[in-house]
This record gives C-alpha cells, structure tokens and sequence, in this order.
C-alpha cells in the first residue's frame, strides 16, 4: 500500500511526513515524529491521554486520521511551553502536585489549556465537564481542578 | 521454649493445637522447629509465611531474636499491592 | 534505642511540601514511560490472543503468517523450551503465553515481531488455532460446586476440606474465641450474604517494554512495572537466563496500583526478541489491558455480627469467597485477616476460600483482599447501628482497637491510629452539616498492613558537594521527592543539592516491587541510613584534616563540627569542602545501605461521604468525601493526600460504576473505557483529606504506608450513604442504576 505524503503544522513548525492511510495522527505523532508527549491510554477515544489541538479545536488523536492533518495546524504538549517558560497551567500542575504518575498530564494540560482559551473564568462544574473526557486514575482529579481554577484566576489577573 | 500461634486452618493440620512450643532464640530456629515437630506444617512453610513478633510484622530475616515471652504469631504471608 | 527506633524531633525538610523534581518532565511531555522508547532496527510485536473462555489447544499453524514480508519471528509455547521448576513461576509462563489449554478470553496463544505495527497485526491473522471448546465457569459460587468444570486438577493445598471442587485451591481460617457463644450474648444479629465484581487498576498506560535479547544470553529490558528486579528475576527464571546477565530498566510508570507487580509481556517480548535478533517492541492495547492483566477478584461473602443494645460487639463471623481467576493464588487470607482488624473482638471467625475460574489471573490492586473484607463487615455494623439506633461513628469508637489490643488476625497490636481517625472523624463539620432529600451520610473504617522487605540505597558525595541518590523503585507517586526530602534532612543541606534517580537492575542489589505501600517506609528507611553512613565517612575526613579522634566529630547542618572537651577549635568544615578535598583524605564519599526492612506499621482510616440516590434512575451521586487517615509521619503532605484522594476515587469506582461483565460465553463484554467506566471528573466532588500522625515507632521519622489503606473503607462508607439514602440495605457491588432501582422496587 502505497504511503500518502502529509504536510502539516506542527507546534508552528511546517512538518512533513509519510504515512499509511490507515494510521492516526496519533500513531504518527509518536512513532514518526518522536513527539511521545502525547499518550494512548485507549485508542478508541475514551481516556483523552492523546489531546491534541487541531485548527483549534480539541480532539482525541486517537480518532484522527494522519492523512486529515493536511495543511492544518496541531498543537501537541510538547508545543505548549515557550522555550523554558512553562505555560501558567504547567507552573501549577506542579506547584498544586496536580499529577501523579503524570501519564495523564499531557493529555489534561492541552485539554485544560483549550478551556481557559474559549473560558478564562470557568466554574468548578464547568472545569470537571470539560476533563471529563480526561481519565486520571491516581489523583481523584481533586488537585488537578485546583490547579486549573487557580490558573485561570491567576492568568484573569494577569490580563 | 516460645509460644507461636497458629492461624485457624494451620491449627487443624497441628491436631487442633492453637498453640504449640518450640525452641528457638531467633527466627530460623522457629521455623526449623516448627517444620520437625509439625511437619504436618511443612507444606505451608514451603509456600511461606509472615511471623509476627510483639506485634511486628517479619518475613525473611533468620536472625531476628525471638525472647522466650514474646509474642509469637504466624501468619499467611503477606503480599501488597 | 536501636537506630531505626523512631526518635521525636523538629524536621526542616521533611513535612513540607517543596515541588517535585521530576515535575517538569512530566508537564511538558518529556518524562519517558514504556512506549516512548525506540530502539535501532526495532520490530513491533503483536500478540494473538484465545477468543474462547476455556479451550484446548489442538494445534497452532504459523506457516502462513512466517511467511509474510516483514514477519521477523513467530513463537508459541513450544519456544520456550526451558522448563521453570518452582510451580509459581511455571503459572507465570502458562499465563504469559498458554500451554495445552487456553483458560480464559484473551488468554495468549502465539506472537508476531515484524517491521510495523500494521504487519504485525495482519500476521496475527494469518495464525491459525484449532480449538476444542471446553465447558467454563467464571462465577466464584458456581466454581466451588463439586460438579464445576475444572481449570486445572491437582493445585488443592492440603487445607481444603473435602466436597468442593478442585477449583477451590485453598482455605485459611482466623480469629479467636467462640462466635457462637458470643451471638448468645447479643441483643441483635444479623447475617448476610453480599458480592463485589472484579474490578482493574485501570491505570491508565497500557503495559509496555522494549527488549532486546542476544543468543549469547545478555538482554536489555525497558519495562513499565512496578519492580524492574521482579522482572527481571521472573523473566530469568522463565527463560533460563542467568540474573545479571539480563539488565533491566524501569521507565517513568504510568500507574499501577498493583497490576504493574506481575509479569505479562516481557517473557514475550525477550523470546521474540531472541528469535528475530532484533530489538522488540511490545505494547498492550487497552482490549488486552482489560482482558488479559489486572483485575482484582470477585468475591461472594457471607457476613454475622451480633450486637448489645449499648453496641458492643459480642460475636462476628465472615466467610470469603474469592475468585483467583485462571490460576491459584488470590488473595482470601488477607481478606480473612483484614475484615476485622479495626476491631477489639472477644469472640470472632473468618474464612477465606480461594478459587479458580476461566477469567484472567487474579493481580494484586491495592491493599488486596481488604476493600472487599472490610465492606461486608462495616455495612452489616451499619445496619446494626440502624436497627439499635446507635451513633456509627461512637459505636465503632467503642469497638475500636487500640495499642494492646488482641487483633482479629492474632498479634497485638503496638500503637496505632485508627481511634485518632474516629475523634477527628466525630469533631469534623462534615459530620454535623445537613443533608437534604434523598441523601444519606456513610462512614467506614479501614485496615492495611504495610511493608518493608528487600531495599538497596546508595548515596554518593558528589566532588562539588551535591548528592546523587540511587535507589531502585519505580516513583509512581512522587517518591523520588520524598527520598531527596529525607536525605537532605539528615545530611543538613538544601533540598536542591540532592537528586535521586531510580537505577537499573545492574547498578544496585535486589529492590522488592515498589508495592504494600513499602517506598516510603523501606526505602526512605535505607535513605535515612544511608545517609547517615556517609556522614560517618564525612566525619572521618574532618577529623583526618583537623588530626583529632572521629568521635569528636558532630555532624549538623550539613557541616562536621569539632565537638567536646579535647576537640580542639576548629571552623566547621561543610559537606562541600570535605568533599573537595575527598581525593586527599581517601577518595570518593559514598554511604550506602542494604535492608530487608522488616517491622512496617499498619495503618488504619475511616471515611465519611455523603451521596444522594435519585429515585427515577437509582444513580448515585457522591456529594461530599472526607478522608480521615494515620500517616504515620507525612512526609510530604501534597502526596499524601494525593494518595487518600486516588485511593478514595478508585473505592467510588469498584462501589459504584466498575465491574467485570462476562457473557453466557464466557467472554469479556466490556474491555475498555467506554463500558468498563472508571470515575470521570464529573463524577467526583473534592476529595477532603485529614492527615493524622502517629508514629511508627519502627521508622526513625515515624513513617508509615499510606498507598493502600484509602481504597479499604469507601466501598462500604459508600454502601452505607447508599443504603441510608434508599431506605433500603444494599449487598451487591457495584451499586450501578439498575441494582439500586431493583432495590428501591423491591422495598
Ligand atoms: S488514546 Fe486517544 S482517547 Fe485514549
Ligand atoms: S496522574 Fe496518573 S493517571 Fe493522572
């Protein structure tokens, strides 16, 4: 089967890659590209493990063909610092010891990020609707909702 | 001579002892003395046990000194997750 | 005193809450767990797995598949030919890939290495396996009848009494006294029977590893696990390899809580790797995840308890019926002792079965055997204190064991804190707010053991004076923090002149799986000494340099100190300059110590929820969690609570959504996420945790585990809001919609 080329940009960079058209963003994002930030908890779009921003929007990668990722933008964990400044929500996912094992904190920090873009001054209700789609096995998500809701207090003020 | 307590299933195999006597100093001299005077025992000690020592919890550590009023209770041994 | 004797003193460090070293790595995607690995010329590997609940193998054609472009290596069970000797381990083999028979649905049966994922795959289809399907039983009660289909004749111990089936491997009893004669004295018995489904860890990263295994016998493994020495130990022993020669490293953990101290792949992924000559690949689908690893047993148990009118318990009996899944060895005994552990009982009995069904190998998941014990036990005194309209919390004050006490599973017990649990649990707002229609209020206690076990900590003294501590278990949450926090405590330097590392298996002796909530307790253990052998050596070199006697030496605040009458005067000397002069007073400076840490204190909690059960659909809603839990010593208290929150989180799950649901066929009908629903952000409130800290008084700062005992008490402190709210007793877990509306039909 013959490999479809794909140009794509990813974390603001133009990449370009081959791919078989059966495989996801996610299996390329891993397995060609080395950005292993992202996770596969389930493969089949029910952890979130593999959140990704594509043109924007939030998805499981998991879900997403390679091929569709022609001439759009994705924005992966690795994307999210600038350089060696955290993002606010990174600074306090350590700061709140809002992870654990962390296999699950990529996944929840692209996630998160995405809710604060379109939501600066979300309620705790709408903080866990939003993760819900974000499966955490250690935490009890306890922390990791602090964590948020103090960063979009903080980033508020900020602004 | 020290006192060990047997668990339930492990008193049935001692002909319904809950309690038996061996002499030991230390840890390796119990399970030795338990497996030769019981050796009903023995198949049990092969697969392992966890001895409890005035109330602290050993697995492995032959040396450990066992004083002739001590506490001394077997246990399943015990496994964590 | 001995030295390890806990010793009351002021902590700089060690208490507060500094932020985690490996915290970076793992918020901006670096930190690397089991599959973010590649190798030079490495091949994926794949694993076919039986679609049958209990079948023979008749044969297994692999022609076609070896025969694909790209296939590197194709094994069955007739590749490995070494035979362990030791029956646990010849389980271990039979589990990873099945011999004549398949035992259960997704049993493996045959594996691919080939240059993608994708060939891989296709070959696996390419396999053909000729089965003969045998008659199954994945129930514990249906197993236990004398005329159930047989996993495997010929494990019974010698303790099993005669009339059961051979699936029945094993039976342990506990206790003292004479129930009977106790329920004689109660104003009030009741006796119950109750269920619990298997539940899965359901961490969230798949098993995972990269092994590369040479014909001459040396291998290197990158493997996600709980205990990389187990691994490699195991995989030694299954392969016939000799220990050193296979090195194994652990990757960054992504959970485990218990699933991740057994083998699954590895042995798979080595053979494979062996075969092609290539570095191999292997990584579990979530499908594979639920199927094959993991999960907890399922248990059927029959509960009797009597009560007097001013609630003292007068007699209690349990009976435990676990499901071991396709091989011997769950975990009924550690049910049978912890059922009633939290209690001072005069007269008491349990007894635990352990059985074999055609469902995957049971694994440990936290604190095994002591969520489903305690459940029954603290639901059917719920019910006690209901129907003799007694106070839950006073009533269990009032039982409770203490420092003294003559515990259900024999020894007494030294100090403990489960009544400090109780008092704070009773002085707590949560215990007087109001609750609204439809709600109830539900408290439990909870008991778990602990561990120490095998431990190995070096600590070398950099020549810039930093630290390098090694140790050798996996951090899955956040230990690494912990031991660096105790090393800088008693070396007397800033936390960030310490960084600690997991090492692998060729860079330090044996580590025990990081498991029985033993890190913090063991490891910080050996850390502690470790510590303290290189201050010894420090000690040393100052008194060399200054030509006094090392006994009048002191070391504090990081620096040696000429110390009593005849020391002479001399300034300190930091940890920096004796280790810059360690060349010429006797080179490098390290401490290092090995244990078998044996003396761990057990741990006690009680937790209080409040949840509303809607009517219309029977679902229950968790409003309000409060965790009440002795520490021991905190050591750093952000990861404390995080592990009461996770245990707490993970009990709302087995009590409320998750379960193992097989069909008539005896297949898995829910192996993944989506069916198989573990609590989502949604579900849950916040999570409150009430440190409290009694020492252990066999760890020099106290330490006690707290990893396990959170998940003890919320199956039953659920249960009981549940039962409260309904108006009607709940025996069956989890209390998904439909039971609980079968319930409240059915008052
Ligand atoms: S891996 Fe994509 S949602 Fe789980
Ligand atoms: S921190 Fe482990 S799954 Fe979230």
């Amino acid at each position: 089967m013959s490999q479809i080329h794909v140009t794509a940009t990813i974390n603001g960079d133009e990449t370009e890659f081959l791919c078989d058209p059966t495989e996801t963003l996610l299996d390329v994002l891993r397995d060609h590209l080395d950005l292993t930030g992202s996770k596969e908890g389930c493969g089949s779009g029910d952890c979130g493990a593999c959140s990704i921003i594509l043109d924007g929007r939030l998805v499981c990668s998991c879900l997403v063909l390679a091929a569709e990722a022609e001439g759009r933008s994705v924005e992966t964990i690795e994307g999210m610092a600038e350089g060696d400044k955290l993002h606010p929500l990174q600074e306090k996912f350590i700061e709140h010891a809002a992870l654990q094992c962390g296999i699950c904190t990529p996944g929840i920090l692209v996630a998160a990020k995405n809710l604060l873009e379109r939501n600066p001054n979300p309620s705790e209700e709408e903080v866990r609707y939003w993760l819900a789609g974000n499966l955490c096995r250690c935490t009890g998500y306890d922390k990791i909702i602090r964590a948020v809701m103090d960063t979009a207090a903080e980033m508020r003020g900020a602004a | 001579m020290v006192a060990v307590r047997l668990w339930g299933s492990l008193a049935e195999l001692a002909d319904g002892q809950q309690t038996v006597e061996i002499e030991a100093a230390n840890l390796r001299q119990l399970l030795d003395g338990l497996a030769r005077d019981y050796p009903a025992l023995k198949p049990q000690l092969e697969r392992g046990v966890s001895v409890s020592i005035d109330g602290k919890i050993y697995n492995d550590t032959w040396a450990t000194p066992i004083e002739k009023n001590s506490e001394v209770v077997l246990l399943n041994r015990l496994v964590g997750g | 005193m001995p030295k390890d004797e806990f010793q009351a003193r002021d902590f700089k460090i060690v208490g507060t809450r500094p932020l985690r070293p490996d915290g970076i790595d793992k918020v901006t995607g670096k930190a690397r767990y089991g599959a973010d690995v590649t190798a030079p010329g490495m091949l994926w590997g794949a694993v076919l797995r039986s679609p049958h609940a209990h079948a023979r193998i008749v044969s297994i054609d692999t022609s076609a598949a070896e025969a694909m472009k790209g296939v590197k290596a194709v094994i069955t069970r007739a590749d490995f030919t070494y035979q362990p000797d030791d029956p646990g381990l010849a389980d271990v083999l039979d589990n990873c890939m099945a011999g004549e028979k398949a035992r259960y649905d997704g049993h493996a049966v045959a594996a691919v290495a080939a240059t993608s994922k994708k060939i891989a795959h296709d070959a696996l289809d390419a396999i053909k396996v000729e089965y003969e399907v045998l008659a199954h039983v994945t129930d514990v009660d249906e197993a236990m009848k004398p005329d159930a289909p047989v996993i495997e004749a010929g494990r019974q111990q010698e303790n099993v009494p005669a009339g059961l089936s051979e699936n029945v491997t094993s039976r342990s009893k506990y206790g003292h006294g004479d129930p009977e004669a106790g329920f004689s004295q109660a104003d009030l018995v009741i006796e119950r029977s109750f269920t619990t489904a298997a539940t899965h860890q359901g961490y969230i990263e798949p098993h995972a590893c990269l092994a590369t295994l040479g014909a001459d016998g040396q291998g290197d493994l990158w493997v996600c696990t709980q205990g990389h020495y187990m691994v490699r130990n195991t995989c030694a022993g299954l392969l016939g390899l000799d220990a050193g020669m296979l090195r194994v490293t652990a990757s960054e953990i992504g959970g485990g809580f218990g699933g991740k101290t057994h083998v699954w792949i590895e042995p798979v992924a080595l053979m494979l790797s062996r075969k092609a000559g290539k570095p191999v690949k292997l990584v579990m689908s979530r499908d594979e995840v639920f199927r094959a690893t993991g999960p907890t047993a399922s248990s059927s148990i029959d509960v009797k308890i009597g009560m007097k009118k001013d609630g003292t318990i007068t007699g209690a009996t349990a009976t435990y019926r676990l499901q071991a899944g396709a091989y011997p060895g769950a975990i009924a005994f550690l049910s049978a002792m912890c059922g009633f552990a939290p209690y001072d009982l005069e007269n008491v009995r349990t007894e635990g079965f352990e059985v074999m069904t055609n469902r995957p190998k049971a694994a440990a998941y936290r604190a095994p055997g002591a969520p489903m014990a305690a459940y029954p036990v603290e639901s059917v005194i719920d019910e006690l204190c209901q129907k003799l309209d007694l106070d839950p919390l006073e009533t269990r004050l009032k039982n409770a064991a203490d420092e003294g006490t003559k515990s259900a599973y024999g020894p007494t017990y030294p100090a403990i804190g489960l009544k400090a649990t109780l008092k704070a649990a009773q002085s707590h707002p949560h215990w007087t707010a109001p609750l609204g229609e439809n709600q109830g209020r539900g408290v439990a206690c909870g008991f778990w053991f602990n561990f120490g076990g095998d431990t190995c900590v070096s600590l070398m003294v950099n020549p810039d004076g930093t630290v390098s501590l090694s140790e050798g278990n996996p951090d899955i949450g956040g230990s690494r923090a912990s031991m660096s926090m105790m090393a800088a405590e008693e070396l007397g330097v800033p936390l960030d002149q310490v960084r600690t590392i997991i090492a692998d298996t060729a860079s330090l002796g044996q580590n025990e799986v990081t498991d029985g909530s033993r890190v913090t307790f063991a490891v910080g253990l050996a850390t502690i000494k470790a510590a303290r052998h290189a201050i010894e050596i420090m000690k040393e070199r100052a008194a060399m340099t200054w030509g006094i006697d090392p006994e009048a030496v002191d070391w504090h605040d990081g620096a040696a100190h000429p110390a009593g009458p005849n020391a002479g005067k001399f300034p300190p000397m930091t940890i920096k300059e004796i280790a810059a002069i360690a060349s010429n007073t006797g080179g490098p400076i390290a401490g290092h110590h090995e244990v078998n840490a044996e003396g761990a204190g057990v741990s006690f909690a009680t937790h209080m929820v409040d949840t509303e059960v809607d009517p219309e659909t029977g679902a229950v809603k968790v409003l309000r969690y409060t965790v009440f839990q002795d520490a021991g010593k905190a050591v750093h208290p952000d990861y404390v609570e995080g592990q009461f929150q996770g245990g707490a989180a993970q009990g709302i799950g087995w009590a409320i959504n998750e379960e193992y649901i097989y069909g008539e066929d005896g297949r898995l009908q829910n192996p993944g996420f989506l069916d198989y629903r573990v609590p989502v952000a949604s579900d849950l409130p916040m999570i409150e945790p009430v440190i409290l800290e009694i020492p252990n008084p066999g760890h020099p700062y106290g330490v006690r585990g707290v990893g396990e005992t959170s998940i003890v008490p919320p199956l039953a402190a659920i249960a009981n809001a549940v039962s409260r709210a309904a108006g009607v007793r709940l025996t069956s877990l989890p209390m998904s919609p439909p039971r609980v509306l079968a319930a409240l039909k059915g008052q």
